[in-house]
């Protein structure tokens, strides 16, 4: 047994070796070099930031290097007001959104749990058919509806509720209906495994102690499933924020996002250490609900190890 | 979970599907509307799809999509596989927590984030971007994924047949190769599936790692979109609409025959 546990390590770190050579490359070391460009200056040339820093040069090289290194592209991310309501913008925007598909995404969840045995595998594949489905599409499909002369308008005017076409597109509205929509799959999955999982007896102890069902649903079922709830929530809100493509194409264009001032700044503005800033003090603002819900993937993945 | 539901229950299950289907629904309708306007009927028809034919540029963004789906995909299998079997069958190594954070967290990451970080570690290292790049990025993106469900799978997996083969004095990479693959290897369909939709729909990584040449369809899809609904690109979703459907029905079709034929056998073994 010894010697199959040594081998074991042996080939054991040959598995391992291949996808964290790989993550260290591509995942890790980006994000030092964003941290790297955001602490540099904008510049016209190629690329267009410095200082660039030389390896050639040597330890001399690298203290010129950590010399020239500024602050500047964060004193102007809390210092202009455009970036602060950006971020406050998405916060609300995530929030907001969050509690919507928790309203919606509930009892939809729990009405998949409850449905008859045979049924659920086919309700489950309902709902994460769209989630396969481009996310792209999902929005396009939206703007189909949403706009001046798109159907939405039209069935409001032939039933007579209102009287011109209202412009739903480009407008806060659009960016609830466009989020909620596109985040939902993620929201009723993780309720769904909770809720499943729940034993049948506890709520029917309760019933036989003469617990009505609505107070039962309050005080047995919801406590019961707010893990599941929890990650819903973190795995909706934490892309939320970060959003893009929904706001992109469905929102107007007076409070921008802020991951599209941090597209804005990279491809239209070209300055690369404002971007670099806007991602880093993304990342820190969303640091504490990712490593939550690293926490909660785990546990359930593995079981509390 | 009690049985028996309310109409309360069911009228929300039918909101929430009519909600997820509708509009998807509405495009598709409308793809085969004979009249360029949204809101006017003018009878079906597929001469939107004939126009996608002609279109080159379309086709062979398309066509650009479907490789680095394929590629990016493979890739992110293997990688993701490796990484389940690792964090699952080694217990504790040194780095097990960097690893493990490493593997979860691009699944909630931003996608602007990851698409900068990306670019700028390409242009640090002087590569040419295009085809490669974006490959590299989404398989980068996609084995988390693929990690998640591989892993789902092997924690609930009888081990004793591994045991079995070892004691019997198989090798574990012989013992890798014929058990615990052949019984991982829906879960590892999946991945790839999942892996593949998920390339095949991004557009915000691939706009930061694509280069001259390699516009994907996602990219061209968007800067049709910009410009307002056409008929055309209700069209193309369509046809991703089926495509994606037709695959996850396949795939589940798989899943669920494995698991039946498993079913099966261990009746048998029973008996």
């Amino acid at each position: 047994m010894h010697g199959g546990m040594q081998k074991r390590n042996w080939s054991g770190r040959a598995i391992v070796l291949l996808p964290y050579l790989w993550l260290v490359v591509f995942f890790l070391t980006p994000f030092v070099i964003v941290l790297k460009i955001s602490l540099s200056q904008t510049a016209m040339a190629q690329p267009p930031y410095t200082p660039v820093f030389d390896l050639s040069a040597g330890l001399a090289g690298l203290r010129e290097f950590v010399g020239e290194l500024s602050f500047d592209s964060f004193q102007l991310l809390f210092t202009d007001l455009i970036y602060l309501l950006s971020y406050l913008k998405s916060l609300q925007v995530a929030a907001i959104s969050t509690l919507v598909l928790l309203l919606i995404g509930y009892p939809f969840a729990y009405g998949i749990a409850r449905a008859p045995r045979g049924w659920q595998p086919l309700l489950v594949m309902a709902v994460v058919l769209p989630f396969w489905t481009s996310f792209l599409i999902r929005v396009y499909a939206w703007i189909n509806i949403l706009q001046r002369d798109g159907l939405l308008n039209d069935v409001l005017m032939k039933l007579h509720i209102v009287d011109a076409p209202v412009s739903w597109l480009s407008s806060d509205t659009a960016i609830y209906i466009g989020m909620v929509y596109s985040y939902l799959p993620f929201m009723v999955l993780p309720l769904y495994a909770v809720l499943e999982k729940m034993d049948e007896t506890l709520l029917e102890a309760a019933a036989d102690l003469g617990c009505p069902r609505w107070k039962t649903f309050w005080l047995v079922v919801v406590p019961l499933s707010l893990p599941g709830a929890a990650a819903g929530a973190l795995l909706c809100f934490i892309p939320i924020v970060g959003e893009f493509v929904i706001p992109d194409l469905l929102g107007g264009s007076e409070t921008l996002l802020i991951g599209q001032t941090l597209w804005s700044e990279f491809f239209s503005n070209r300055d690369w250490p404002v971007a670099s800033a806007i991602a880093v003090t993304l990342l820190v603002l969303l640091l504490v609900p990712m490593l939550f819900y690293e926490r909660l993937q785990k546990r359930s993945l593995e079981g509390g190890r | 979970m009690q049985r028996g539901a309310s109409p309360f229950n069911i009228v929300s299950v039918a909101f929430g599907l009519a909600f997820l289907y509708l509009p998807i629904t509405i495009l598709v309708i409308y793809s085969f509307n004979a009249s360029r306007l949204v809101t006017v009927w003018g009878g079906w028809s597929l001469a939107w799809y004939r126009e996608l034919l002609n279109d080159a540029a379309l086709l062979q963004s398309a066509w650009i999509s479907l490789r680095v789906g394929v590629l990016s995909a493979t890739a992110a299998t293997i990688l993701g596989t490796l990484a389940a079997v690792a964090l699952v069958r080694l217990g504790r190594f040194r780095g097990r927590l960097l690893f493990s954070g490493m593997v979860y967290a691009p699944l909630v990451m931003p996608e602007v984030i990851t698409g900068l970080s990306l670019l700028l570690l390409f242009v640090a290292l002087n590569v040419d971007r295009g085809f490669w790049t974006i490959t590299i990025a989404h398989t980068t993106l996609t084995m988390c994924f693929v990690t998640v469900i591989v892993q789902s799978r092997l924690i609930g997996f009888d081990r004793s047949l591994e045991e079995a083969a070892m004691d019997l004095g198989c090798p574990p990479l012989k013992t890798f190769l014929t058990i615990t693959l052949p019984l991982i290897a829906p879960a590892i369909a999946a991945g790839w599936m999942l892996a593949f939709t998920l390339s095949l729909d991004d557009l915000v990584i691939a706009s930061f790692t694509t280069g001259p040449g390699a516009t994907t369809l996602p990219i061209r899809i968007y800067s049709e979109v910009r410009l307002g609904v056409k008929p055309e690109i209700n069209a193309v979703c369509t046809i991703m609409i089926a495509v994606v459907a037709a695959g996850t029905i396949v795939a589940s079709l798989i899943t669920k025959g494995s698991a039946a034929r498993r079913e099966r056998a261990a009746l048998g073994a029973q008996v």
